[in-house]
Protein backbone atom coordinates (compact mmCIF):
# COMPACT_ATOMS: atom_id res chain seq x y z
CA UNK A 1 0.00 0.00 0.00
CA UNK A 2 2.83 2.65 0.95
CA UNK A 3 4.92 1.12 -1.89
CA UNK A 4 2.27 2.25 -4.08
CA UNK A 5 2.07 5.73 -2.80
CA UNK A 6 5.71 6.32 -3.04
CA UNK A 7 5.80 5.05 -6.61
CA UNK A 8 3.17 7.30 -7.31
CA UNK A 9 5.27 10.33 -5.18
CA UNK A 10 8.14 9.58 -7.10
CA UNK A 11 6.47 11.12 -9.98
CA UNK A 12 6.90 15.10 -9.22
CA UNK A 13 3.53 15.72 -11.00
CA UNK A 14 1.68 13.99 -7.95
CA UNK A 15 4.20 15.67 -5.50
CA UNK A 16 2.77 19.11 -7.35
CA UNK A 17 -0.94 17.92 -6.42
CA UNK A 18 0.24 17.15 -2.78
CA UNK A 19 1.71 20.76 -2.69
CA UNK A 20 -1.14 22.52 -4.31
CA UNK A 21 -3.71 20.43 -2.50
CA UNK A 22 -2.52 21.02 1.35
CA UNK A 23 -1.93 24.75 0.82
CA UNK A 24 -4.79 25.34 -1.23
CA UNK A 25 -6.93 23.45 1.59
CA UNK A 26 -4.56 25.70 4.57
CA UNK A 27 -6.01 28.98 2.51
CA UNK A 28 -9.58 28.04 2.19
CA UNK A 29 -10.21 27.04 5.88
CA UNK A 30 -8.21 30.06 7.05
CA UNK A 31 -11.23 32.45 6.30
CA UNK A 32 -14.06 30.00 6.26
CA UNK A 33 -14.98 30.62 9.60
CA UNK A 34 -15.19 34.69 9.14
CA UNK A 35 -17.38 33.94 5.70
CA UNK A 36 -19.72 31.34 7.71
CA UNK A 37 -20.24 33.79 10.59
CA UNK A 38 -20.69 36.60 8.31
CA UNK A 39 -23.13 35.20 6.49
CA UNK A 40 -20.88 35.22 3.50
CA UNK A 41 -21.06 31.75 2.63
CA UNK A 42 -21.81 32.29 -1.01
CA UNK A 43 -19.79 34.84 -2.25
CA UNK A 44 -17.20 32.03 -2.43
CA UNK A 45 -19.74 30.46 -4.61
CA UNK A 46 -20.52 33.70 -6.76
CA UNK A 47 -16.97 34.34 -7.11
CA UNK A 48 -16.20 30.88 -8.17
CA UNK A 49 -18.88 31.50 -10.98
CA UNK A 50 -17.28 34.62 -11.84
CA UNK A 51 -13.57 32.88 -11.80
CA UNK A 52 -15.16 30.24 -14.56
CA UNK A 53 -16.23 33.95 -16.60
CA UNK A 54 -12.61 34.81 -15.90
CA UNK A 55 -11.36 31.17 -17.35
CA UNK A 56 -13.89 31.39 -20.08
CA UNK A 57 -12.61 34.49 -21.56
CA UNK A 58 -8.78 33.67 -20.95
CA UNK A 59 -9.34 30.33 -22.99
CA UNK A 60 -11.21 32.06 -26.01
CA UNK A 61 -8.16 34.54 -26.09
CA UNK A 62 -5.67 32.32 -25.71
CA UNK A 63 -3.88 33.31 -23.19
CA UNK A 64 -1.03 30.90 -21.58
CA UNK A 65 -1.21 33.14 -18.27
CA UNK A 66 -4.95 32.66 -16.92
CA UNK A 67 -4.63 33.43 -13.53
CA UNK A 68 -3.02 36.78 -14.36
CA UNK A 69 -6.22 37.81 -16.49
CA UNK A 70 -8.84 35.86 -13.85
CA UNK A 71 -6.91 36.87 -10.61
CA UNK A 72 -7.78 40.84 -10.91
CA UNK A 73 -11.26 39.99 -12.53
CA UNK A 74 -12.14 37.68 -9.64
CA UNK A 75 -10.87 40.44 -7.00
CA UNK A 76 -13.00 43.07 -9.03
CA UNK A 77 -16.28 40.64 -8.48
CA UNK A 78 -15.75 40.71 -5.06
CA UNK A 79 -15.19 44.47 -4.29
CA UNK A 80 -18.21 44.33 -6.65
CA UNK A 81 -20.59 41.79 -4.41
CA UNK A 82 -19.25 43.36 -1.37
CA UNK A 83 -20.38 46.92 -1.77
CA UNK A 84 -23.75 45.59 -3.31
CA UNK A 85 -23.99 43.37 -0.55
CA UNK A 86 -24.29 46.81 2.14
CA UNK A 87 -26.43 48.66 -0.44
CA UNK A 88 -29.92 48.39 0.80
CA UNK A 89 -31.35 48.03 -2.55
CA UNK A 90 -30.09 44.65 -4.02
CA UNK A 91 -29.71 42.29 -1.36
CA UNK A 92 -26.78 40.65 -1.02
CA UNK A 93 -27.74 37.03 -1.67
CA UNK A 94 -29.79 38.42 -4.80
CA UNK A 95 -26.97 40.12 -5.92
CA UNK A 96 -24.67 37.14 -5.53
CA UNK A 97 -26.83 35.04 -7.46
CA UNK A 98 -27.31 37.22 -10.40
CA UNK A 99 -23.52 38.21 -10.74
CA UNK A 100 -22.38 34.19 -10.28
CA UNK A 101 -25.10 32.79 -12.56
CA UNK A 102 -24.27 35.14 -14.65
CA UNK A 103 -20.77 34.85 -15.42
CA UNK A 104 -21.18 31.06 -15.25
CA UNK A 105 -23.74 31.20 -18.34
CA UNK A 106 -21.67 34.24 -20.60
CA UNK A 107 -18.35 32.32 -19.67
CA UNK A 108 -20.03 28.90 -21.32
CA UNK A 109 -21.39 31.01 -24.33
CA UNK A 110 -17.96 32.06 -24.82
CA UNK A 111 -16.34 28.98 -24.55
CA UNK A 112 -18.69 27.36 -26.84
CA UNK A 113 -18.81 29.77 -29.27
CA UNK A 114 -15.15 30.87 -29.12
CA UNK A 115 -13.19 28.24 -28.44
CA UNK A 116 -10.76 26.45 -30.34
CA UNK A 117 -9.95 23.38 -27.97
CA UNK A 118 -11.00 20.01 -29.74
CA UNK A 119 -12.85 18.96 -26.29
CA UNK A 120 -14.67 21.45 -25.53
CA UNK A 121 -17.16 19.57 -23.07
CA UNK A 122 -13.74 18.08 -21.30
CA UNK A 123 -12.69 21.35 -20.61
CA UNK A 124 -15.66 23.03 -19.48
CA UNK A 125 -15.84 19.80 -16.94
CA UNK A 126 -12.16 19.98 -15.33
CA UNK A 127 -12.86 23.80 -15.15
CA UNK A 128 -16.14 23.39 -13.33
CA UNK A 129 -15.06 19.82 -11.42
CA UNK A 130 -11.44 20.63 -11.25
CA UNK A 131 -11.06 16.91 -12.41
CA UNK A 132 -8.01 16.73 -14.00
CA UNK A 133 -6.11 19.82 -13.84
CA UNK A 134 -4.48 19.06 -10.35
CA UNK A 135 -2.56 15.76 -12.03
CA UNK A 136 -1.29 18.73 -14.72
CA UNK A 137 0.47 21.67 -12.88
CA UNK A 138 3.36 23.09 -14.10
CA UNK A 139 6.24 24.20 -11.77
CA UNK A 140 5.52 27.28 -12.53
CA UNK A 141 1.43 26.38 -11.22
CA UNK A 142 2.90 25.21 -8.17
CA UNK A 143 5.15 28.27 -7.27
CA UNK A 144 2.42 30.74 -8.37
CA UNK A 145 0.16 28.57 -5.78
CA UNK A 146 3.28 28.99 -3.34
CA UNK A 147 3.29 32.46 -3.35
CA UNK A 148 -0.25 33.31 -3.13
CA UNK A 149 -0.78 31.48 -0.26
CA UNK A 150 2.07 32.58 1.25
CA UNK A 151 -0.12 36.14 1.16
CA UNK A 152 -2.80 34.72 2.26
CA UNK A 153 -1.49 33.29 5.29
CA UNK A 154 0.65 36.53 5.89
CA UNK A 155 -2.20 38.45 5.61
CA UNK A 156 -4.26 36.36 7.80
CA UNK A 157 -1.80 36.42 10.81
CA UNK A 158 -1.63 39.70 10.43
CA UNK A 159 -4.58 41.01 10.38
CA UNK A 160 -6.28 38.04 12.79
CA UNK A 161 -7.06 40.62 15.55
CA UNK A 162 -8.86 42.79 13.09
CA UNK A 163 -10.89 39.81 11.14
CA UNK A 164 -11.68 38.79 14.50
CA UNK A 165 -13.24 42.35 15.66
CA UNK A 166 -14.71 43.14 12.28
CA UNK A 167 -16.62 39.86 12.25
CA UNK A 168 -17.86 39.45 16.27
CA UNK A 169 -19.36 43.32 16.10
CA UNK A 170 -18.69 45.12 13.02
CA UNK A 171 -21.20 48.05 14.72
CA UNK A 172 -18.36 48.19 17.76
CA UNK A 173 -14.96 47.90 15.73
CA UNK A 174 -16.71 50.99 13.61
CA UNK A 175 -17.31 52.65 16.99
CA UNK A 176 -13.63 52.64 18.16
CA UNK A 177 -12.54 53.66 15.19
CA UNK A 178 -11.31 50.62 13.55
CA UNK A 179 -11.64 51.42 9.67
CA UNK A 180 -14.07 48.15 9.53
CA UNK A 181 -14.78 48.88 5.39
CA UNK A 182 -10.93 48.58 4.96
CA UNK A 183 -10.66 45.17 6.27
CA UNK A 184 -14.10 43.69 4.53
CA UNK A 185 -11.99 45.16 1.48
CA UNK A 186 -9.56 42.77 2.80
CA UNK A 187 -11.23 39.92 3.45
CA UNK A 188 -12.63 40.27 0.07
CA UNK A 189 -9.69 40.15 -1.90
CA UNK A 190 -8.35 37.32 0.44
CA UNK A 191 -11.04 35.32 -0.51
CA UNK A 192 -11.01 35.82 -4.22
CA UNK A 193 -7.08 35.17 -4.10
CA UNK A 194 -8.39 31.97 -2.53
CA UNK A 195 -11.02 31.48 -5.07
CA UNK A 196 -8.55 31.39 -7.80
CA UNK A 197 -6.11 28.96 -6.41
CA UNK A 198 -8.91 26.91 -5.68
CA UNK A 199 -10.27 26.41 -8.92
CA UNK A 200 -6.67 24.47 -9.60
CA UNK A 201 -7.69 21.84 -6.83
CA UNK A 202 -11.80 21.35 -6.72
CA UNK A 203 -13.33 22.88 -9.71
CA UNK A 204 -15.34 26.12 -9.50
CA UNK A 205 -18.50 24.45 -8.94
CA UNK A 206 -16.78 22.86 -5.42
CA UNK A 207 -14.96 25.37 -4.00
CA UNK A 208 -17.39 26.86 -1.62
CA UNK A 209 -17.93 23.31 -0.35
CA UNK A 210 -13.55 23.79 0.56
CA UNK A 211 -14.53 27.32 2.45
CA UNK A 212 -17.43 26.38 4.31
CA UNK A 213 -17.31 22.74 5.55
CA UNK A 214 -14.37 22.68 7.84
CA UNK A 215 -15.19 26.10 9.26
CA UNK A 216 -18.41 24.25 10.05
CA UNK A 217 -17.14 21.04 11.21
CA UNK A 218 -14.49 22.98 13.45
CA UNK A 219 -17.12 24.94 15.01
CA UNK A 220 -18.90 21.67 15.86
CA UNK A 221 -16.30 21.04 18.23
CA UNK A 222 -14.72 24.30 19.54
CA UNK A 223 -15.86 27.09 21.51
CA UNK A 224 -12.85 29.94 20.58
CA UNK A 225 -12.45 31.71 17.21
CA UNK A 226 -8.71 30.53 18.11
CA UNK A 227 -9.82 27.19 18.08
CA UNK A 228 -12.18 27.08 15.72
CA UNK A 229 -9.69 28.47 13.45
CA UNK A 230 -6.59 26.23 13.76
CA UNK A 231 -8.78 23.11 14.09
CA UNK A 232 -10.71 23.97 10.64
CA UNK A 233 -7.14 24.18 9.11
CA UNK A 234 -5.98 21.06 10.53
CA UNK A 235 -9.32 19.47 9.43
CA UNK A 236 -9.30 21.01 6.06
CA UNK A 237 -5.73 19.80 5.41
CA UNK A 238 -6.74 16.21 6.45
CA UNK A 239 -9.63 16.23 3.79
CA UNK A 240 -7.30 17.14 1.50
CA UNK A 241 -4.67 14.53 1.95
CA UNK A 242 -7.30 11.96 2.39
CA UNK A 243 -9.04 13.21 -0.68
CA UNK A 244 -5.57 12.82 -2.70
CA UNK A 245 -4.59 9.53 -1.65
CA UNK A 246 -8.11 7.70 -1.93
CA UNK A 247 -8.19 9.66 -5.72
CA UNK A 248 -5.09 7.67 -6.39
CA UNK A 249 -5.81 4.38 -5.31
CA UNK A 250 -9.63 4.77 -6.46
CA UNK A 251 -8.93 6.38 -9.73
CA UNK A 252 -11.85 8.96 -8.39
CA UNK A 253 -11.60 12.72 -9.75
CA UNK A 254 -9.76 14.60 -7.04
CA UNK A 255 -11.36 17.40 -6.54
CA UNK A 256 -14.95 15.49 -5.86
CA UNK A 257 -13.37 13.02 -3.34
CA UNK A 258 -11.52 15.80 -1.18
CA UNK A 259 -15.04 17.43 -1.33
CA UNK A 260 -16.37 13.97 -0.68
CA UNK A 261 -13.94 13.81 2.44
CA UNK A 262 -14.85 16.50 3.85
CA UNK A 263 -18.68 16.05 4.14
CA UNK A 264 -17.23 13.09 5.59
CA UNK A 265 -15.07 14.84 8.75
CA UNK A 266 -18.12 16.79 8.83
CA UNK A 267 -20.38 13.57 9.43
CA UNK A 268 -17.80 12.92 12.13
CA UNK A 269 -17.83 16.01 13.52
CA UNK A 270 -21.39 16.78 14.12
CA UNK A 271 -21.89 13.26 15.37
CA UNK A 272 -18.99 13.99 18.26
CA UNK A 273 -20.68 17.09 18.81
CA UNK A 274 -23.63 15.22 19.12
CA UNK A 275 -22.34 12.37 21.54
CA UNK A 276 -20.70 15.17 23.77
CA UNK A 277 -23.99 16.67 24.44
CA UNK A 278 -25.90 13.70 25.03
CA UNK B 1 -15.26 72.97 29.50
CA UNK B 2 -18.35 70.11 28.53
CA UNK B 3 -16.76 66.14 27.93
CA UNK B 4 -19.55 66.16 25.04
CA UNK B 5 -21.76 69.39 23.75
CA UNK B 6 -24.07 68.83 20.85
CA UNK B 7 -25.53 72.36 19.58
CA UNK B 8 -28.40 72.80 17.21
CA UNK B 9 -28.23 69.12 16.14
CA UNK B 10 -30.69 67.69 13.32
CA UNK B 11 -30.79 63.99 13.08
CA UNK B 12 -32.75 61.52 10.53
CA UNK B 13 -32.04 59.08 8.06
CA UNK B 14 -33.29 58.62 4.43
CA UNK B 15 -33.18 62.19 4.14
CA UNK B 16 -35.95 62.46 6.50
CA UNK B 17 -35.27 64.94 9.61
CA UNK B 18 -36.44 63.07 12.94
CA UNK B 19 -34.92 65.46 15.52
CA UNK B 20 -34.05 69.61 15.17
CA UNK B 21 -32.08 72.11 17.24
CA UNK B 22 -31.29 69.72 19.71
CA UNK B 23 -28.92 71.13 22.17
CA UNK B 24 -27.47 69.25 25.30
CA UNK B 25 -24.11 69.07 27.29
CA UNK B 26 -22.75 66.22 29.09
CA UNK B 27 -20.18 66.70 31.56
CA UNK B 28 -17.32 64.66 33.38
CA UNK B 29 -19.05 62.29 35.52
CA UNK B 30 -22.51 62.44 34.50
CA UNK B 31 -25.01 59.77 34.29
CA UNK B 32 -27.34 61.18 31.12
CA UNK B 33 -30.78 58.74 30.35
CA UNK B 34 -31.90 59.19 26.63
CA UNK B 35 -35.31 58.01 26.57
CA UNK B 36 -37.86 58.67 24.17
CA UNK B 37 -40.68 56.68 21.67
CA UNK B 38 -39.82 53.97 19.64
CA UNK B 39 -38.68 56.10 16.36
CA UNK B 40 -38.01 58.69 17.90
CA UNK B 41 -34.51 58.77 17.04
CA UNK B 42 -32.71 57.13 20.60
CA UNK B 43 -30.29 55.05 18.56
CA UNK B 44 -29.50 57.60 15.01
CA UNK B 45 -28.29 60.33 17.86
CA UNK B 46 -26.42 57.49 19.43
CA UNK B 47 -24.58 56.41 16.64
CA UNK B 48 -23.99 59.96 15.64
CA UNK B 49 -22.43 60.48 18.85
CA UNK B 50 -20.23 57.22 17.94
CA UNK B 51 -19.22 58.80 14.36
CA UNK B 52 -21.00 55.93 13.00
CA UNK B 53 -23.23 58.62 10.87
CA UNK B 54 -22.96 62.65 10.02
CA UNK B 55 -25.40 64.51 11.56
CA UNK B 56 -27.67 66.53 9.22
CA UNK B 57 -27.14 70.37 10.95
CA UNK B 58 -25.57 71.17 14.04
CA UNK B 59 -22.15 70.49 15.29
CA UNK B 60 -20.68 67.55 18.43
CA UNK B 61 -17.29 69.22 19.99
CA UNK B 62 -15.96 66.52 22.48
CA UNK B 63 -13.54 68.70 25.21
CA UNK B 64 -11.29 67.33 28.02
CA UNK B 65 -8.97 65.94 25.42
CA UNK B 66 -11.96 62.79 24.56
CA UNK B 67 -11.64 61.53 21.34
CA UNK B 68 -14.47 60.06 19.26
CA UNK B 69 -13.06 56.51 19.45
CA UNK B 70 -12.18 56.92 23.48
CA UNK B 71 -15.87 56.44 24.05
CA UNK B 72 -16.89 52.68 25.45
CA UNK B 73 -19.81 51.47 23.34
CA UNK B 74 -22.49 48.65 24.32
CA UNK B 75 -24.55 47.68 21.37
CA UNK B 76 -27.72 46.30 21.44
CA UNK B 77 -27.26 42.34 21.16
CA UNK B 78 -27.46 40.90 17.93
CA UNK B 79 -28.92 37.69 16.68
CA UNK B 80 -25.79 35.83 14.95
CA UNK B 81 -23.74 36.92 17.84
CA UNK B 82 -25.66 34.43 19.57
CA UNK B 83 -24.31 31.40 17.78
CA UNK B 84 -20.74 32.67 17.84
CA UNK B 85 -17.72 30.67 18.54
CA UNK B 86 -16.06 32.85 20.69
CA UNK B 87 -14.33 32.64 24.17
CA UNK B 88 -15.36 35.41 26.67
CA UNK B 89 -11.50 36.40 26.54
CA UNK B 90 -11.19 36.54 22.80
CA UNK B 91 -14.25 39.05 22.70
CA UNK B 92 -13.47 41.41 25.91
CA UNK B 93 -9.67 41.93 24.46
CA UNK B 94 -11.02 43.07 21.16
CA UNK B 95 -12.46 45.96 23.40
CA UNK B 96 -8.72 47.00 22.96
CA UNK B 97 -8.42 46.84 19.31
CA UNK B 98 -8.01 50.93 18.86
CA UNK B 99 -4.84 50.54 21.05
CA UNK B 100 -3.14 48.11 18.38
CA UNK B 101 -1.92 51.01 16.37
CA UNK B 102 -0.18 49.59 13.64
CA UNK B 103 0.50 46.47 15.87
CA UNK B 104 -0.91 43.14 14.54
CA UNK B 105 -1.04 41.61 17.75
CA UNK B 106 -1.96 42.51 21.46
CA UNK B 107 0.52 42.97 23.83
CA UNK B 108 1.09 42.41 27.65
CA UNK B 109 -0.32 45.92 28.48
CA UNK B 110 -3.60 44.99 26.49
CA UNK B 111 -3.62 41.08 28.33
CA UNK B 112 -3.61 42.67 31.19
CA UNK B 113 -6.65 45.22 30.81
CA UNK B 114 -8.84 42.45 29.60
CA UNK B 115 -7.98 40.64 33.02
CA UNK B 116 -8.61 43.38 35.01
CA UNK B 117 -11.71 44.55 33.35
CA UNK B 118 -13.12 40.96 33.58
CA UNK B 119 -12.32 41.07 37.13
CA UNK B 120 -14.43 44.56 37.39
CA UNK B 121 -17.11 42.91 35.60
CA UNK B 122 -17.02 39.35 37.59
CA UNK B 123 -16.09 37.34 34.93
CA UNK B 124 -13.17 35.90 35.27
CA UNK B 125 -14.29 32.73 36.21
CA UNK B 126 -16.15 32.82 32.55
CA UNK B 127 -12.89 33.92 30.69
CA UNK B 128 -12.54 30.23 28.40
CA UNK B 129 -16.14 29.58 28.31
CA UNK B 130 -17.82 30.36 24.93
CA UNK B 131 -19.84 33.34 24.72
CA UNK B 132 -23.27 31.54 22.77
CA UNK B 133 -23.48 29.24 25.67
CA UNK B 134 -23.60 31.98 28.46
CA UNK B 135 -27.27 33.66 29.91
CA UNK B 136 -28.01 37.13 28.66
CA UNK B 137 -26.90 38.78 31.85
CA UNK B 138 -23.50 37.18 31.42
CA UNK B 139 -23.47 37.99 27.69
CA UNK B 140 -24.35 41.46 28.86
CA UNK B 141 -21.58 41.65 31.46
CA UNK B 142 -18.53 40.18 28.63
CA UNK B 143 -20.01 43.05 26.25
CA UNK B 144 -19.55 45.82 29.15
CA UNK B 145 -15.78 44.84 30.12
CA UNK B 146 -15.08 44.79 26.21
CA UNK B 147 -16.59 49.00 26.19
CA UNK B 148 -14.59 48.96 29.55
CA UNK B 149 -11.55 47.96 27.58
CA UNK B 150 -11.90 50.85 24.42
CA UNK B 151 -12.62 53.52 26.80
CA UNK B 152 -11.38 55.12 30.46
CA UNK B 153 -13.93 57.87 30.39
CA UNK B 154 -17.30 57.66 28.85
CA UNK B 155 -19.51 54.74 28.34
CA UNK B 156 -22.14 54.52 25.79
CA UNK B 157 -25.33 51.96 26.39
CA UNK B 158 -27.64 51.33 23.86
CA UNK B 159 -30.79 49.27 25.79
CA UNK B 160 -28.26 47.38 28.19
CA UNK B 161 -31.28 45.62 30.23
CA UNK B 162 -33.22 44.63 27.09
CA UNK B 163 -33.97 41.03 26.96
CA UNK B 164 -32.85 40.38 30.54
CA UNK B 165 -35.06 39.05 32.93
CA UNK B 166 -35.77 41.61 36.15
CA UNK B 167 -32.74 39.86 38.27
CA UNK B 168 -30.30 40.54 36.05
CA UNK B 169 -31.93 43.68 35.38
CA UNK B 170 -31.67 45.10 38.37
CA UNK B 171 -28.02 43.74 38.70
CA UNK B 172 -26.93 45.59 35.10
CA UNK B 173 -28.57 49.29 36.38
CA UNK B 174 -26.77 48.22 39.80
CA UNK B 175 -22.80 47.59 37.83
CA UNK B 176 -23.34 50.90 35.47
CA UNK B 177 -24.46 52.67 38.68
CA UNK B 178 -21.21 51.62 40.62
CA UNK B 179 -18.88 52.30 36.83
CA UNK B 180 -20.55 56.12 37.67
CA UNK B 181 -19.67 56.41 41.18
CA UNK B 182 -15.61 55.06 40.17
CA UNK B 183 -15.95 58.47 37.88
CA UNK B 184 -16.83 56.44 34.39
CA UNK B 185 -19.57 59.06 32.25
CA UNK B 186 -22.07 57.43 31.26
CA UNK B 187 -24.85 57.87 28.77
CA UNK B 188 -27.56 55.28 28.70
CA UNK B 189 -30.47 55.20 25.91
CA UNK B 190 -33.13 53.32 27.15
CA UNK B 191 -36.96 52.78 27.23
CA UNK B 192 -36.92 51.88 30.75
CA UNK B 193 -37.96 55.80 32.43
CA UNK B 194 -38.23 54.68 35.56
CA UNK B 195 -35.12 52.93 35.75
CA UNK B 196 -33.51 56.07 33.86
CA UNK B 197 -34.97 58.67 36.54
CA UNK B 198 -33.82 56.23 39.60
CA UNK B 199 -30.34 56.13 38.76
CA UNK B 200 -29.48 59.01 36.14
CA UNK B 201 -28.37 62.71 36.76
CA UNK B 202 -29.59 63.80 33.77
CA UNK B 203 -32.34 63.08 31.26
CA UNK B 204 -32.47 63.87 27.84
CA UNK B 205 -35.93 63.15 26.33
CA UNK B 206 -36.85 63.30 22.76
CA UNK B 207 -39.94 62.84 20.35
CA UNK B 208 -42.94 64.56 20.24
CA UNK B 209 -41.48 66.62 23.22
CA UNK B 210 -37.63 67.44 23.90
CA UNK B 211 -36.38 67.91 27.30
CA UNK B 212 -32.76 68.27 28.32
CA UNK B 213 -32.12 68.77 31.48
CA UNK B 214 -31.23 67.29 35.30
CA UNK B 215 -32.98 64.39 36.52
CA UNK B 216 -35.48 66.77 39.07
CA UNK B 217 -36.27 68.67 36.73
CA UNK B 218 -37.34 66.27 34.50
CA UNK B 219 -39.51 65.09 37.02
CA UNK B 220 -41.35 68.20 37.22
CA UNK B 221 -41.94 68.84 33.68
CA UNK B 222 -44.60 67.78 31.64
CA UNK B 223 -42.68 65.78 29.66
CA UNK B 224 -41.11 63.75 32.30
CA UNK B 225 -45.14 63.67 34.21
CA UNK B 226 -47.05 62.16 31.20
CA UNK B 227 -44.34 60.05 30.07
CA UNK B 228 -44.05 58.39 33.79
CA UNK B 229 -47.54 57.65 34.07
CA UNK B 230 -48.18 54.42 34.20
CA UNK B 231 -50.59 54.74 31.15
CA UNK B 232 -48.69 56.51 29.13
CA UNK B 233 -47.39 52.86 27.85
CA UNK B 234 -50.56 52.67 25.71
CA UNK B 235 -50.05 55.93 24.10
CA UNK B 236 -46.48 54.73 22.58
CA UNK B 237 -46.42 55.75 18.61
CA UNK B 238 -46.04 52.61 16.45
CA UNK B 239 -42.83 50.79 16.11
CA UNK B 240 -40.73 52.09 13.73
CA UNK B 241 -37.61 50.75 12.43
CA UNK B 242 -34.47 52.69 11.54
CA UNK B 243 -32.65 51.98 8.60
CA UNK B 244 -30.70 48.96 10.06
CA UNK B 245 -34.03 47.95 11.73
CA UNK B 246 -32.96 48.74 15.17
CA UNK B 247 -35.31 49.76 17.13
CA UNK B 248 -36.58 46.97 19.75
CA UNK B 249 -40.47 46.96 21.02
CA UNK B 250 -41.21 48.94 24.08
CA UNK B 251 -41.81 46.65 27.00
CA UNK B 252 -43.74 47.47 30.36
CA UNK B 253 -42.18 45.99 32.59
CA UNK B 254 -38.70 47.68 33.32
CA UNK B 255 -38.30 49.07 37.09
CA UNK B 256 -39.16 47.47 40.11
CA UNK B 257 -39.98 50.98 42.06
CA UNK B 258 -43.04 51.78 43.81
Amino acid sequence: MTGTLSLYLAYPFVRYAFVVGILVALCSSLLGVTLVLKRFSFIGDGLSHVAFGGIAIASVLNLTHQTLLVLPFTILAAVLLLRTGQNAKIRGDAAIAMISVGALAFGYLLMNRFSTASNLAGDVCSTLFGSTSILTLTSRDVTLTLVLSAVVIALFVLFYNRIFAVTFDETFARAVGTRVEAYNLLIAVVIAIIIVLAMNLVGSLLISALVVFPALSAMRLFRSFLRVTVCSAVLSVTGAVIGLIVSIYAETPVGATIVAADVLIFGVCSAVAALRRA
Amino acid sequence: MALIAARDLALGYESHTIIEHLNFTVHSGDYLCIVGENGSGKTTLMKTLLGLREPYGGTIEFGEGLRRDEIGYLPQATEFQKDFPASVREIVLSGCQSRLKGRPFYGKAEKKLAEENMARMEITGLADRCYRDLSGGQMQRVLLARALCATRKVLLLDEPVAGLDPNATNTMYERIAELNKSGITIIMISHDVRAAVRYATHVLHIGTAVFFGTRDAYLRSGAGRLFLREDAWHFETPVRQDAWGFEMPLRPEGGTEE
